[in-house]
């Protein structure tokens, strides 16, 4: 492996001291068998003002690395070996006591999940005053004063409410902007942004973003962006450090490093990531003429309400949504939370009745099935979830979770169930090997290609897939969406594709339903509606894809998508 | 607001009428009674007639619903009803054993959390591992200590060996000491092991990662961030255990022989004084209901979260 540790300058104006040096940093963890190093000599700079992202899929050390910067490494951690300058004064041996003194004031964190990053038993103020009490700035008053002044600067409305509210009052984006309060609050040199916005929305992510280099500008603060997204490091960085197990694979200005990387992992990354220049591989004509007879799915003013506190407060999370699906094509339903995406789903596979409207699903209408006829009815359609790794019981075998669906139905007999399974972990790609396994001793990849066998072992008419590459590195992402696109060809299957990314449901449909706050906002093919949006949300969330800007000249979506 | 406690207060009045009767059922399916016992004695040389009139007397051979209902209108108007073996009210005879009972569960009950947090506090204190997992090991220990052997143990030690509390005529206060302790260690044991587990794991929370990146020292953020998160779950569990220890420390007050109401249960029982057992039966249940009602109305007062949200939803 070549590892590329040139640093070149980006530009000739920036001061002759940077802001942060790392050099030949190598980090262990404590494991069963000694420490076992998973960062290995990186290197870089980062300049005053500069954003420098670290980019890299989950274990390349990239989060690691950044822990190590501010000396937050979990407790099993140890930073091993090389320096870590701030300012030119090298911290990696700096005690937890020595290092109180420059968190906060000189480095500070933007941390990832903004859910719970907050201590959800103490006020807003109270948690954005603790950095200044901590570093001793002024008095009571004056604290007090600050806050509102630094709650009103990250743009949060009635600062002086938000100050005395609890962090589940707020709501994620809400919360992400007090955290940049509190990262702001001393003016520090360096911001270790820690995947900032992967927990958010879309739109709500471009805000946050916006809102980073907005005071990034204005304090001169520099920033060290940790991200596993490109089209993110690619809209907001200087410079990009490309990480691969724990070793930098590629670094240098982000529009030389786009335009033409250099190692092979770098190639591979911009090819997988989705990007709105990618629509469907193979472009498969729905042709309007046979629309209605072979629907698999056909949904019509869907409506459900939910009541809340009393009897008399409904709450309307589906509003009129229509749709219908042709057999054998796939469907998405693209929102931001709270949208009704999933509402909708839980209707459609009959977890819930709905309070009006009509759904058929392979010609069964769903609103009139309960008891019995609803428990057949989930041999038609079957559901793959976001997170394989909760969605898979830890304690069962590979074989137990794939076996387990054929159980509570027809239940063959014993052979033909192995056989069964045998033959559908070929079809997903898995080994037989994996049979005996538990999901703990699978990746992330395999174990999402564990859930969609044990949908596919029913032979189901339709799959619904609940955010189910979403959790994925972008590599195992590609793999998976290759994967489902074989299946529908080689099966026929009907699919409802539910997300938040809209690059990958441009991938993946051929027909789309966009929702906002329960209505249908826009629905058609997939084309028209990404270049000819009706509604200005529709718009607004094509405009907040990451990965549009051209920052240094570079237009990202256009090399990402050359690299087909 | 209101609606919830008022909510939570009718489910303290169902459990305890749950209690009562349940109880009832129990009390009365055990064969013989406590009259039986006391006047079938071949001594006071009663005939079956007049055993049967004074079973008749005391309302012992009426259906088994009209003594309910009697029972629960008793009840309801503050009436026990009468001890069969000592011929008292049961009212008095509960009141003149709850203070020592009472004193021991409360006094007990304080020990137990200093000696939880400070376990707890300790542990997270420590700047070793090796020296964590000493202390965190250390509640295990005390849960498997049999209540009786640590009494007598402790017994043996202080009264015995280094004479500090007299065994004979203690004063009202030494009389309560060992008793306490006897009774904390153990109780302690689930708090400090809960708390610890607490401890770690909010110590593994994003919101503490954050605090310690505005550059607070680790103490900081266990008094300031960590405690309070802590403490929150424990609530129920402390409920709980208090709850037990006012019910009854039976084998404690034996050791030590207190006339409390783990004594009085254990006489009742061996005489079959079905009176007095009920009644302890629906005290034990009230001290229990009002404890956790208690803990229900207090939580919202310590955690934002789960007060009723103001305004406009989401």
């Amino acid at each position: 492996m070549t590892t590329a540790i040139t640093i070149k300058s980006t530009s000739t104006d920036v001061s002759n001291l940077p802001v942060l040096e790392i050099s030949n940093l190598a980090v262990g963890y404590r494991g069963n068998e000694g420490f076992q190093r998973v960062v290995h000599e990186v290197s870089l700079l980062v300049r005053p003002g500069e954003v420098v992202a670290l980019v890299g899929e989950s274990g390349s050390g990239k989060t690691t690395t950044a822990q190590a910067v501010i000396g937050l490494l979990a407790e099993n951690g140890r930073l091993e070996a090389g320096a870590v300058r701030l300012n030119g004064t090298d911290i990696a041996g700096w005690s937890q006591k020595r290092l109180d003194a420059i968190r906060g004031s000189k480095i500070s964190l933007i941390p990832q999940d903004p859910t719970s990053s907050l201590n959800p038993v103490k006020t807003i103020g109270a948690q954005v005053a603790e950095v200044l009490q901590i570093h001793r700035q002024g008095s009571r008053a004056e604290i007090d004063a600050r806050v509102i002044d630094l709650l009103t600067r990250v743009g949060l409305s009635q600062p002086v409410l938000r100050a005395k509210q609890y962090p589940h009052e707020l709501s994620g984006g809400m919360r992400q902007r007090v955290l940049i309060a509190i990262a702001v609050a001393l003016r520090p040199a360096l911001i270790i942004a820690d995947e900032p916005t992967s927990a958010l929305d879309a739109t709500v992510q471009k805000r946050i973003l916006d809102l980073i280099d907005e005071l990034r500008h204005e304090y001169g603060t520099a920033v060290l962006l940790v991200t596993h997204d490109l089209g993110v490091a690619a809209d907001r960085a200087n410079h990009l450090v490309v990480l691969k197990e724990g070793r930098v694979q590629e670094q240098g200005p982000t529009a030389e490093v786009l335009a033409s990387p250099r190692s092979d992992y770098t190639r591979k990354l911009l090819a997988d990531a989705p990007s709105l220049g990618k629509t469907r591989s193979v472009s498969r004509s729905i042709s309007p003429r046979i629309h209605g007879r072979d629907d698999a799915i056909v949904v019509e003013n869907l409506v459900q309400d939910f009541t809340i506190g009393g009897r008399r407060d409904v709450f309307r999370a589906v509003d009129g949504v229509s749709f219908t699906v042709q057999r054998g094509t796939t469907h998405a339903i693209v929102g931001e939370s709270g949208s009704g995406k999933t509402t909708t789903v839980r209707s459609i596979v009959g977890f819930q009745k709905p309070t009006s409207g009509r759904i058929r699903v392979d010609g069964i209408d769903v609103m009139s099935l309960h008891g019995d006829t609803l428990r057949r009815f989930r041999k038609t359609i079957q559901l793959v979830y976001q997170n394989p790794f909760a969605s898979l019981d830890p304690r069962q075998t590979i074989f137990q979770i794939v076996e387990e669906p054929l159980l509570n139905f027809d239940c063959p007999p014993r052979e033909e169930r192995a056989r069964k399974v045998q033959a559908i972990l070929d079809r997903v790609g898995l080994p037989q090997s994996a049979l005996t396994r538990r999901p703990h001793g699978l990746s992330g990849g395999q174990r999402q290609r564990v859930a969609i066998a044990r949908a596919l072992v029913l032979d189901p008419q339709v799959l619904v897939l609940d955010e189910a590459v979403s959790a994925l590195d972008v590599t195992v992402q590609a793999q998976i969406l290759a994967l489902l696109d074989e299946l529908q060809q080689a099966l026929g299957l009907t699919y409802l594709f539910i997300s938040h990314d809209l690059a990958v449901v441009r991938q993946i449909s051929d027909t789309v339903s966009v929702l906002h706050n329960g209505r249908q906002v826009d629905s058609g093919f997939v084309e028209d509606v990404f270049l000819r949006p009706e509604s200005a949300y529709t718009r607004e969330l094509i405009g907040a894809i990451p990965g549009q800007r051209k920052p240094t000249g570079t237009d990202i979506t256009r090399s990402m998508g050359a690299e087909r | 607001m209101s609606r919830y406690v008022i909510g939570r207060i009718g489910q303290a009045g169902l459990v305890l009428w749950a209690a009562f009767t349940v109880s009832f059922i129990l009390l009365q399916a055990l064969p013989g009674d406590a009259i039986l016992i006391k006047f079938l004695n071949p001594e006071l040389g009663l005939g079956p007639e007049q055993i049967a009139d004074i079973r008749a007397s005391y309302g012992a051979d009426n259906p088994l619903l009209v003594q309910y209902v009697h029972t629960v209108a008793n009840f309801l108007t503050g009436n026990f009803g009468y001890s069969t073996h000592a011929g008292v009210p049961v009212g008095d005879l509960i009141l003149a054993n709850l203070p020592p009972t009472l004193w021991l569960s409360t006094l007990g009950f304080l020990l137990s959390l200093i000696l939880a947090v400070m376990l707890a506090a300790l542990s997270a204190l420590s700047p070793f591992s090796w020296l964590r997992s000493c202390i965190q090991s250390i509640p295990a220990l005390f849960i498997s200590t049999p209540v009786f052997w640590l009494g007598i143990l402790l017994i043996q030690i202080f009264s015995f060996q280094l004479r500090l509390i007299p065994i004979i005529n203690p004063g009202p206060w030494q009389a309560l000491i060992l008793p306490v302790v006897t009774l904390a260690v153990p109780i302690s044991a689930p708090l400090a092991q809960i708390l610890m587990r607490n401890i770690d794991h909010v110590l593994t929370e994003p919101f503490v990662a954050v605090a310690r990146a505005k550059g607070a020292s680790h103490r900081w953020v266990l008094w300031k961030h960590v405690a309070k998160n802590a403490v929150l779950p424990t609530l129920t569990i402390g409920g709980i255990l208090f709850g037990e220890l006012l019910a009854g420390a039976v084998v404690t007050e034996a050791v030590f022989g207190l006339n409390g109401l783990g004594g009085l249960t254990q006489r009742s029982v061996n005489d079959q004084d079905i009176a007095v057992l009920q009644a302890i039966v629906v005290f034990s249940a009230a001290a229990f209901v009002l404890i956790n009602l208690t803990v229900d109305l207090l939580y919202p007062v310590f955690d934002p979260r789960l007060r009723v949200r103001q305004g406009a939803v989401a």
